[in-house]
């Protein structure tokens, strides 16, 4: 019988706890807000003049979708430029994190831990355009300011630094395509996942241009999910399915790779033309022996850079976001906030044989 | 010779203690070593934040463990949750009363449980085998159900579980440990203390004996995947107004995470081992050390080797007592 | 009364497999249930090439043939651990390393024989199929959750070194990414090769004491101790040759793909584990083939590949791949079920 009663403290033991430690430490939930409000005290008082008057000492979180990617790794790092050299340039402390993932559920933890930790803004690559809403918004009530980079969640940020308008890679794809195929000929799409919204959104601008060709027509949009393996194969699965394919468009890094790595032989090579987004680094292969001729991007360190000065702006009350209102981002220049409060870094640059060995990401 | 209903139940507990206790251990160290690491730890928005974002995975843990202690295994569990997310969203879209939806999605989860429980019983297939191919199968329909779309104009009263704490515990604790808390009490009652807790860990030590025993394994494994179904389901419904998102890829991948948890609690894999205990201690561990590294600025690429060295060690050390008396008795 | 025949008993290492009468039943039934397997992958190429002709072109076998390599590579060191009653899952993230690993060899070392990056891809996979091995046979501890605990921990490794980098294309020399794409007759090399491999694998399996005595441990490990196997060794083994072929499909990963980052191979071992069910290996231990499994490998890759062939629209695949999945599980046991009784009428009538 006494066994039995340890058995049910046992059981009640580590319920009570939990329960104990959520009523204890509710005492101390007024005192950690004091402190994250003192932290950001204390940074707008230590703040020296930095150049244009922004603050410096501001504690500044970096969170793209997904650590281990080497394109966010080039958008964030001082390394390479990007927004961690932009902080470091104007005296904040910046820092990288966020999970493993690329799903909300392993990038919220690491923005509520930025939050717990004292951040004064947050710069983040969402990894869903609403599911980090309720974590965003919970920030900026405290005051933190959160600017999206590369992917953006509208309803909780301040403002938007978009690489390139969506309008703009959209409509070039479609064009550098034309050109390689004169304008005749079916194409098709290897997009990401299927819930995508950059792609998505990029692929609406895609087929309103294709109008203006009315010799080429879109066969399909089939779905890498941004997998290697999946890619391939819904690549392959197109081969088979149109053979009178002309053109493929892969608006998405991993994508452009895979399907590169498919049509790399004599039997596809000049047959079937491929443009997308991709980076120099992986596309220097393809590009040398003329599976693709062009293709786009923009220069992720850039982006990072411009996000950092935007960030920094935003928490020194320089500006608050809206249309209308410019700022100087170094060495890039200055730059204006246009519609639903987003920035651009400018349009896509093309990359060709001619210009890809000048880049290294 | 004893049968399983001779023995009385903290016989059965009893191995499964030792372990419990060096968990409670490990929970009481990382709380230690996390509060002294960083003065933000043992803060109540840090709890709050720690219940937002385990809450679901916590209550998805518990019916795996009667699943595992039985001697099956659902890794099925992330899609359900997906396939629910999607289906309130669409639902919700057609602009169905949120009530109607709740028991739509909550007996959908039934039914997805209840083909796991009839495949693996009337069919005889194997358990990780079918889930593997559920697993898909939900997912699947989750992203037929949705395609590319996201809904997300969810009312505030139901989202604002996502942001406010449960009325009267002082701000820190969220809907879902709430439920957790409950339904743990619930499941610790069924399993330790009634004989449908009993026959499961008899169908999990030897199926054939509890068969011969009287106990309707068939049912009991049935009965057993329409709750983690059920349970799961509600998980879902939990997650999509937390995240204010019903997406097809809601919770992809969390069926590791679940599943590592209830091994790190102590059930054995093969089945008849096991308690609630360990595994509320097991949710803390789990919750409790990600968290401490995210805030100590540990880096975050290795939190995954902390979670695996954690999953061998709660093989390990409880053998470790029985190496030590066997190398003990061979040196006599 | 002929007494009761025991498979293995009767087989003696150089017999050859192929005999009717006295011939092991057991091989029968092996043999049975991988038709069964060919059946179902002949019906379904059949019904999908009805549909669409092109699903049966060369272009589209050799991509399907290369695509299956990795996993019926995978399959085979899985099946072999399976075999024995345990679970690797710890393959995606092994091949993940070493892919990365291997691969990166050739940027800063550019005139390397490949052969000797293969070789370092089958040492990274062996090492850690030993620490596996090790564990689950020395420390007598569950399998699934050790190669569980070994997935996150080769996988957290892999990313601590690999971080934001990666090996792209153009580091990799031009012979080693023509490995995949390489054909005779039509039919890539590279699929012959992996035959061949898997071939061998099956005949040492089947006629080797080693091999013999993992089937002995799945069926019955208790027995197999008391009956004064190896069982530690034997386990042991199984694991390092897991690990070793993970290792060595990271490194033909590494040469399908040409870009490497920390997340090759994530997400693998279920697909393996499905494979390897599919292809007819009890997940209980104690039967199977490898040859059933590199098929059950084939198959998936070919449903796969006739989902996006046949143009189904792409939110209904994973569904579909789904149910699929499930239908080959249900009809592989249920051969197995009517073969067994069968088998037993038949013994029981000739008694």
């Amino acid at each position: 019988m006494a066994k039995r009663r340890a058995t049910w403290l046992a059981l009640a033991l580590p319920v009570a706890a939990t329960v104990a430690l959520a009523a204890c430490s509710s005492s101390s939930s007024s005192s950690s807000s004091t402190s994250s409000s003192s932290a950001a005290a204390t940074g707008s008082s230590s703040s020296g003049a930095a150049s244009g008057g922004l603050k410096t000492g501001l504690k500044v979180f970096v969170i793209p979708k997904q650590l281990g990617n080497s394109y966010f790794t080039t958008a964030d790092s001082a390394n390479s430029g990007g927004a961690i050299a932009a902080l470091n340039a104007l005296g904040e402390t910046g820092q990288e994190t966020s999970g493993t993932a690329a799903t909300p559920a392993s990038q919220i933890p690491a923005i509520q831990a930025a939050i717990s930790k004292g951040a004064n803004a947050l710069i983040v690559s969402a990894t869903d355009p609403t599911a980090l809403c309720p974590t965003l918004k919970s920030a900026m009530s405290r005051g933190i300011k959160v600017v999206t980079y590369d992917s953006d969640a509208p309803s909780c940020r301040s403002m938007f630094i978009n690489q390139a308008s969506t309008a703009d890679i959209g409509t070039t794809e479609v064009d550098i395509l034309a050109k390689e195929i004169n304008d005749t000929g079916q194409i098709a799409i290897v997009s990401a996942a299927a819930s995508a919204t950059n792609q998505n959104a990029w692929i609406g601008y895609m087929k309103t241009e294709l109008k203006k060709y009315p010799k080429m027509s879109l066969a399909t949009v089939v779905y890498g999910n941004d997998d290697p393996t999946t890619s391939t194969q819904v690549t392959q699965g197109l081969l088979q399915q149109y053979p009178n394919l002309k053109g493929i468009i892969s608006p998405t890094t991993v994508g452009i790779a895979a399907a590169a790595a498919v049509l790399d032989s004599a039997k596809y090579r000049g047959k079937i033309a491929l443009t997308g987004l991709g980076t120099p680094d992986e596309m220097k292969k393809f590009v040398a022996d003329g599976t693709v001729k062009e293709f786009e991007l923009w220069n992720p360190a850039d982006l990072g850079y411009l996000a950092g000065y935007a960030a920094v702006e935003l928490a020194s009350g320089k500006i608050d976001g809206s249309s209308g209102q410019s700022f100087t981002a170094g060495k890039l220049g200055s730059f204006t906030v246009g519609a639903d409060d987003t920035v651009l870094l400018g349009p896509p640059f093309v990359f060709t044989s001619g210009n890809i060995n000048q880049f290294n990401f | 010779m004893p049968s399983f209903r001779d023995r009385s139940l903290p016989d059965l507990l009893r191995p499964a203690l030792r372990w419990e206790t060096g968990l409670a251990v490990v929970v009481i160290l990382i709380l230690v070593i996390g509060s002294a690491a960083s003065p933000d730890f043992l803060t109540g928005n840090n709890l709050f934040n720690l219940g937002l974002s385990n809450g679901e995975v916590a209550i998805m843990v518990l019916p795996m463990t009667l699943i595992i202690i039985s001697g099956e295994i659902d890794l099925s569990v992330a899609s359900i949750l997906g396939m629910a997310s999607a289906l309130l969203g669409v639902l919700w879209n057609k602009h169905w009363p949120m009530p109607a939806i709740f028991v739509v999605v909550l007996l959908v989860g039934l039914a997805a449980g209840a083909v796991n429980g009839l495949l693996v019983t009337r069919l005889r297939l194997p358990s990780l085998a079918v889930t593997i191919g559920t697993l898909a199968l939900y997912r699947g329909i989750a992203t037929i159900l949705l395609g590319p779309n996201t809904v997300s104009d969810f009312p505030t009263a139901y989202t604002n579980l996502g942001v406010n704490a449960v009325p009267f515990t002082g701000n820190d604790m969220t809907y879902s440990t709430l439920i957790f808390i409950v339904l743990a009490i619930i499941f610790g009652v069924v399993l330790h203390a009634t004989p449908f807790g009993r026959s499961i860990y008899a169908m999990g030590a030897s199926p054939e004996a509890a068969q011969f025993a009287g106990i309707r394994v068939k049912r009991i494994k049935t009965i057993l995947f329409m709750l983690s179904g059920l349970i799961c389901a509600l998980a879902g419904v939990l997650w999509t107004f937390r995240l204010d998102t019903a997406v097809q890829n809601n919770g992809l991948g969390l069926e590791l995470n679940v599943v590592a948890i209830v091994l790190l609690a102590g059930v054995s894999i093969f089945g008849g081992k096991g308690s609630i205990i360990g595994v509320v201690l097991g949710v803390l561990a789990f919750a409790g050390i990600q968290n401490a590294l995210l805030l100590t600025n540990f880096n975050q690429e290795a939190t995954g080797i902390v979670t695996g060295a954690l999953l061998l060690a709660s093989v390990f050390l409880p053998n470790a007592g029985r190496w030590m008396r066997a190398f003990r008795l061979s040196r006599t | 009364m002929r007494a009761v025949l025991s498979p293995r008993r009767q087989q003696r290492p150089d017999e050859p497999a192929r005999r009717t009468g006295s011939a092991a039943l057991a091989e029968r039934v092996f043999r049975i249930r991988e038709s069964g397997i060919v059946v179902v992958l002949a019906v379904f190429v059949a019904c999908t090439a009805a549909v669409q002709p092109r699903f049966l072109n060369s272009a589209n076998i050799q991509f399907v043939l290369i695509d299956t390599t990795v996993f019926a590579l995978l399959a085979l060191g899985e099946t072999l651990v399976v075999i024995s009653r345990n679970v690797d899952l710890s393959v995606g993230s092994v091949l993940g390393l070493s892919a990365y690993l291997s691969a990166s060899l050739f940027g800063p070392h550019p005139g390397i024989p490949i052969v000797v990056v293969f070789l370092a891809g089958l040492g990274i996979g062996l090492a850690c199929g030993v620490a596996n091995g090790f564990m689950v046979a020395a420390g007598r501890v569950p399998s699934l959750v050790v190669t569980l605990a070994t997935l996150y921990i080769i996988r957290g490794i892999d990313i601590l070194i690999v971080g934001g980098k990666e090996v792209v294309a153009q580091s990799l020399p031009n012979a080693f990414l023509q490995i995949p794409k390489a054909t005779i007759f039509g039919i890539p090399d590279l699929a012959i090769v992996i035959a061949v491999v898997i071939g061998i694998g099956a005949y040492c399996l089947r006629t080797f004491r080693s091999g013999r005595d993992l089937y002995a441990i799945g069926s019955n490990p208790e027995a197999a101790r008391l009956a004064g196997l190896p069982v530690g060794r034997r386990v042991f083994t199984a694991f390092a040759l897991s690990g070793a072929i993970a290792g060595v499909a990271g490194v033909l990963w590494a040469a399908q793909y040409g870009t490497i980052n920390s997340t090759a191979g994530t997400g693998y071992e279920l697909q393996v584990v499905s494979a390897v069910v599919v292809g007819g290996v009890a997940i209980f231990g104690g039967s199977g083939s490898v040859v059933g499994a590199a098929l059950g490998a084939l198959l998936l890759s070919t449903i796969s590949s006739a989902l996006y062939v046949l143009g189904i629209s792409p939110f209904w695949d994973q569904a579909i791949w789904g149910f699929l999945l499930l239908v080959a599980i249900a009809l592989d046991q249920t051969i197995t079920e009517r073969l067994t009784s069968a088998l037993r009428k038949r013994r029981t009538r000739h008694a």
